[in-house]
């Protein structure tokens, strides 16, 4: 796949699992498993990016003697989702158009 | 592999980059290992499936820009004696020639690279435009009431434009393989920058 293509898909399903409720890095992967797998580097670039961004916030919060980040998505991240969304019409009926063609 | 020998093995690679950067990241690596074995799984299983070190290594080098691998590089991991700003100074005509030659030679070898493509593109344009030419010295021919030169003209014409598509070809081609290698090269040099010189660091 094209890599600006991957980059901004997957930045919009970082945001997604973390859209109705607060995360962190494992549950993040676990959520996405099913639909893909990624690396924890992986998501340790796009978190950074995230984070560079203002889409997310990143908060330590203890957890079993520990600490473990928590990532909380802000305005921004969530009108990235909705802009995502719109984007995604556009290109669903480019792609119904170069279907056409392929079975014509 | 314990979490343990995992984390110094990762932070002894990663020793080059600026010291927030490994924190941070030791520590979301940290985090993953003991969110698993919270969930059940045994400590060795959940170092591997965070990935090898030399994975993550890798990963972060191609990541990172070349200013901040560097930043950390040249950075002194303490303050330089009196003595040895003085011996720096006194063999500067030494190491300030080196040092530019280094550059020279990086920047001449990106130079020498784009040139020999540029050398492709030259002989297609020359090709191409040789082409557009022949036609009206076979219009040229005709009208000298040379029948046979102007038909020699517009065979080479055919000719030459069809060497032109075939070295547009190879023009695309070219372009796509010193994109490759020059982005080869700047990984390597960003690799320069990561690996640690043998065992003189610790000891030092």
């Amino acid at each position: 796949m094209d890599i600006q293509l991957k980059r901004g898909l997957l930045d919009v399903c970082v945001l997604s699992s973390i859209r109705n409720a607060d995360s962190y890095g494992y549950q993040i992967i676990k959520d996405m498993k099913p639909y893909l797998e990624m690396s924890e580097s992986t998501l340790y670039t796009i978190l950074k990016r995230l984070e560079a961004a203002e889409m997310l916030t990143v908060k330590s919060m203890e957890h079993g003697g520990r600490l473990r980040k928590y990532y909380h998505i802000t305005e921004k991240g969530l009108g990235r989702i909705n802009e995502f969304q719109k984007d995604f019409q556009e290109i669903l009926s480019i792609y119904r158009f170069i279907q056409r063609g392929d079975d014509a | 592999m314990n979490k343990e020998t995992f984390l110094n093995a990762l932070r002894e690679r990663l020793s080059r980059l600026p010291q927030d950067d490994i924190e941070e990241r030791l520590a979301f690596y940290g985090e993953m290992i003991d969110d698993r074995i919270e969930e059940g799984m045994a400590e060795e299983a959940a170092v591997a499936a965070v990935g090898t070190v030399e994975e993550i290594a890798k990963q972060v080098t191609s990541e990172i820009p070349l200013h901040k691998l560097v930043a950390g590089r040249v950075k002194p991991e303490r303050k330089l004696k009196g003595w040895e700003i003085a011996l720096l100074i006194i063999a500067s005509p030494i190491w300030i020639p080196l040092l530019a030659a280094l550059v020279v030679i990086v920047f001449s070898a990106v130079i020498a690279l784009w040139a020999g493509a540029a050398c492709v593109y030259a002989v297609t344009l020359v090709f191409g435009v040789t082409a557009v030419l022949s036609l009206p010295a076979a219009v040229f021919l005709f009208t000298l009431g040379v029948p046979s030169g102007g038909l020699f003209m517009i065979g080479a014409a055919l000719f030459l434009a069809g060497l032109t598509i075939l070295m547009v070809f190879l023009c695309i081609l070219v372009t796509k393989g010193v994109l490759f290698l020059s982005r080869k090269f700047l990984t390597w040099l960003k690799s320069r920058f990561t690996r640690k010189e043998g065992k003189a660091h610790e000891n030092a």
